[in-house]
């Protein structure tokens, strides 16, 4: 081989490569984005059926339940104009009370209730979860402009 | 009265920086010997004005004056000592603090140790420094004034954050600032370098030191903060590709793949540019991180409350900076060209893909960090990127960087023998092969990640063998190695071995969610646990419930796990302490959830497998840094450009 076609081969083997990597990489990124809805979008339908999202917003005061074996968790989580029950089985963090924000993230059931398999909370007494709190903020101009 | 001289001593680091900034780099460029001389003293009078303005900071903290707001968000009366002088850097305005005392302290080192370099060099890398310095101090001052009064002033204060109220977040900051701030030292040695001109072996032995030490310090920073993570969380977790660790773990990439393009450009004046543009990237990087966890942008672990002044004024800074330094680069980058060849497979071409794969994958981490604030900002919905993607894109990235480290080493400068090498290689590939069919299948389940891990660890371990017996093979003793050749190996081989306790802990961990009342018992991992029942205790400033669990293994021996509850008496906030039983080829983690009835509780049990090898890989790593900073060859290579 020319020292040229040797030079040719070794950058066609490199863009291949780097290739490939964008590839994966994509892919990997398409199938594992999680989306986030507020609560108001979700009763709206517009939360996807077939994969996992986050919802957010404010613990509704006096609907967390808890089932007999203890670990099986309901609570409602509002933005204020729309409340989604949740099922999350396990043990919450510390922050996860009633009143406060909170993000969870799993599936919808056709049921319309939320199946979690993470459950967030804020992580100190001024700071809630960006997403809870735009949530809320969303659902509140919703309804400032219903009124006008 | 103290709070107001702190203040003060901060307007005059702030003026002593401009001076700092300005006169060296003039006198560098016109040749003013008098400007030059400047730069030494300006930057130590910096640094004693910053220490004294954090010292006075200290002290509001130790003395609990409540009248300065920062003291009063974020300590309280009944906090302890210890845990009152940490809150000083607990806060935002705190830590930025801290981040510009550590700056300041680079400073002065390089001032200090830099008297062989030429005098134009280092007035500039000093003038640099203090270029960033002045950044940070109008930061400070304009937008996150530690010293702001509160009046009238509040009876006691609000806490700190008990998440932060542990040994590992003693360190952790400061550890991790010193590996941030510590790449301004690469950042300003490349920097003076591309205004000189002078891009030659003689810059990259000067920046290599400085270099490894922040890597080092970084790298301890990192391990602190996933120990603390893992035993003050409660999740069992030790990494969770969270944003903000996200933030910490690209400049040690970027910093690791700088570390290697110095070798070939101090060995063999290759890759010029490249370590030019690595050692900018690295430090916007930890510009970045700052930027990234102060802003309150991320829903993470870090986010602090924040206002938008301060993330308009960091980014306006971040855009000067990296804007600056690459227009900069783009200027003089095309004067620069190596000259060293190098044949297809030899040590160059080595790190060359170390580099190339190293980048790639730190691509895809700030992809994966970056896209959601993205569509964020375009309002294009919220988005997260969770582990999945990170652990998808990143595992199988590292796999041939691993694959190469066994090789790279043992592989001669510009061209080496393919066929030779893999002769050499045949019988650590053989045992490696064993190995990975060996371990997973003796531990009971086969794994195919776990496999791999375990064949490159071993694969790694012979690289290293090999390396240690090439350099002993015309005689010579162990410890008469070069303390750099014992550095590399030692971090090569921390790799293998937190390759072990990441495979094995990710492969075989188990965990359980369980209700237990006393006298309950369950099982996990062939341990039995029992529940004995909780008791109250009070603590400094808290109360808490401390459970008693005692475990029984398979073996029969039996020891006793104390998982707490706590309740911080300002605030009210809850905070879960692990119950950890360490050992060498498992933990045993024990943590507290709620109390559903008196005396009933919902416990989380896990068990994680060779989790401890983790953190004695990331300490053995830093050992190998500092091994490798201290290398005679570096002071004796500044005395002989001294004696030039």
């Amino acid at each position: 081989m020319k020292p040229r076609h040797k030079k040719l081969l070794a950058i066609t083997v490199v863009v291949a490569v780097l290739g490939i990597v964008v590839m994966l990489v994509l892919n990997a990124f398409r199938s594992n984005l999680v989306f986030f809805f507020s609560p108001t979008e979700v009763t709206e339908g517009k939360a996807p059926k077939d994969r996992a999202f986050r919802v957010g917003g404010l613990v509704e005061m006096g609907s967390i339940q808890r089932s007999t074996d203890g670990l099986t968790l309901t609570f409602k989580v509002t933005d204020t104009a729309h409340s989604i029950p949740v099922t999350y089985q396990g043990v919450v963090p510390d922050l996860f009370k009633e009143g406060k924000g909170a993000v969870a993230e799993g599936r919808l059931g056709t049921d319309g209730r939320f199946t979690a398999t993470t459950v967030l909370a804020k992580h100190d007494e001024n700071y809630m979860p960006p997403e809870a709190a735009s949530a809320i903020e969303q659902a509140q101009k919703a309804k400032a402009t219903l009124k006008e | 009265m103290i709070p107001e001289l702190g203040h003060f001593a901060l307007i005059l680091a702030l003026l002593l920086a401009l001076v700092q900034s300005t006169l060296p780099l003039i006198g560098a460029q016109t040749g003013n010997a008098r400007f030059l001389a400047v730069a030494r003293p300006a930057a130590r009078a910096q640094f004693l004005f910053v220490c004294l303005a954090y010292a006075c900071l200290v002290t509001a903290f130790l003395q609990n004056d409540f009248s300065v707001r920062n003291v009063a968000m974020n300590s309280f009366s009944q906090l302890p000592a210890v845990y009152r002088f940490t809150a000083s850097w607990g806060s935002h305005e705190g830590s930025m603090l801290l981040w510009t005392l550590i700056l300041a302290f680079w400073t002065m080192a390089v001032s200090v140790l830099s008297r062989r370099l030429p005098e134009d060099m280092a007035a500039r890398v000093i003038g640099i420094m203090g270029l960033v310095s002045v950044g940070f101090l109008a930061f400070l001052i304009f937008t996150s004034n530690p010293f702001d009064r509160l009046l009238p002033a509040p009876m006691d204060g609000r806490d700190l954050n008990p998440l932060l109220q542990d040994p590992g977040m003693v360190l952790h900051p400061p550890m991790l600032y010193m590996g941030y701030v510590g790449f301004s030292g690469a950042f300003a040695f490349a920097i003076a370098a591309l205004l000189s001109g002078k891009l030659d072996a003689a810059w990259a032995r000067w920046s290599r030191p400085w270099t490894v030490v922040a890597w080092t310090f970084l790298t301890m920073g990192i391990a602190l903060g996933s120990w603390w993570a893992y035993i003050e969380l409660g999740w069992g977790g030790w990494w969770f590709w969270d944003p903000t660790e996200n933030a910490s773990f690209m400049p040690w990439l970027a910093g690791t793949a700088l570390i290697h393009s110095l070798a070939v450009t101090e060995k063999r004046g290759a890759f010029k540019s490249w370590t030019v543009l690595l050692a900018i990237t690295a430090f916007s990087l930890s510009l970045r991180g700052p930027f990234l966890v102060r802003s309150g942008v991320l829903s993470s672990v870090h986010a602090f409350a924040t206002d938008p002044a301060r993330g308009a004024f960091i980014l306006g800074f971040l855009v000067v900076v990296i804007g600056g330094s690459l227009l900069l680069y783009a200027l003089r980058a095309p004067t620069m060209l190596g000259s060293a060849r190098f044949s297809a497979f030899s040590r160059e071409s080595l790190l060359l893909v170390n580099n190339v794969v190293l980048v790639s994958a730190l691509g895809s981490v700030l992809l994966g960090t970056l896209y959601p604030l993205f569509l964020d900002a375009l309002g294009m919905g919220k988005i997260s990127v969770g582990a999945p993607y990170f652990n998808a894109v990143f595992v199988p990235l590292m796999v041939p960087v691993l694959f190469l480290m066994a090789v790279g080493p043992l592989t001669r400068w510009k061209g080496a023998s393919l066929p030779d090498m893999a002769v050499r290689l045949r019988l650590a590939f053989a045992v490696a092969v064993v190995a990975a069919v060996a371990v997973p299948l003796a531990a009971g389940e086969f794994k195919p990640w776990v496999s791999l891990g375990v064949g490159l660890a071993v694969w790694i371990v012979f690289g290293v063998a090999l390396g240690f017996a090439d350099r002993l093979k015309h005689g010579g003793t162990l410890f008469a190695l070069p303390r750099g050749f014992w550095g590399m190996q030692l971090a090569h081989l921390s790799m293998a071995i937190g390759i072990v306790g990441i495979a094995l802990v990710s492969g075989y961990e188990s965990e359980r969610n369980v209700k237990m009342a006393v006298g309950d018992t369950a099982q996990l991992a062939g341990y039995t646990f029992t529940f004995k029942g909780a008791e109250a205790y009070e603590g400094p400033n808290f109360h808490a419930a401390r459970g008693h669990l005692v475990v029984t293994s398979k073996g029969g021996s039996e020891f006793v796990l104390r998982p707490e509850k706590r309740l911080y008496n300002a605030g009210g906030m809850p905070m879960t302490e692990a119950g950890i039983n360490y050992g060498v080829l498992r933990d045993i983690y024990v943590a507290m959830g709620e109390e559903i009835e008196p005396q009933v509780w919902t416990i989380r049990l896990f068990y994680k497998p060779f989790i401890d090898w983790l953190w004695f890989a990331a300490g053995l790593m830093a050992l190998g840094g500092a091994l490798a900073a201290s290398d005679r060859r570096y002071r004796i290579a500044l005395k002989d450009k001294g004696a030039a």
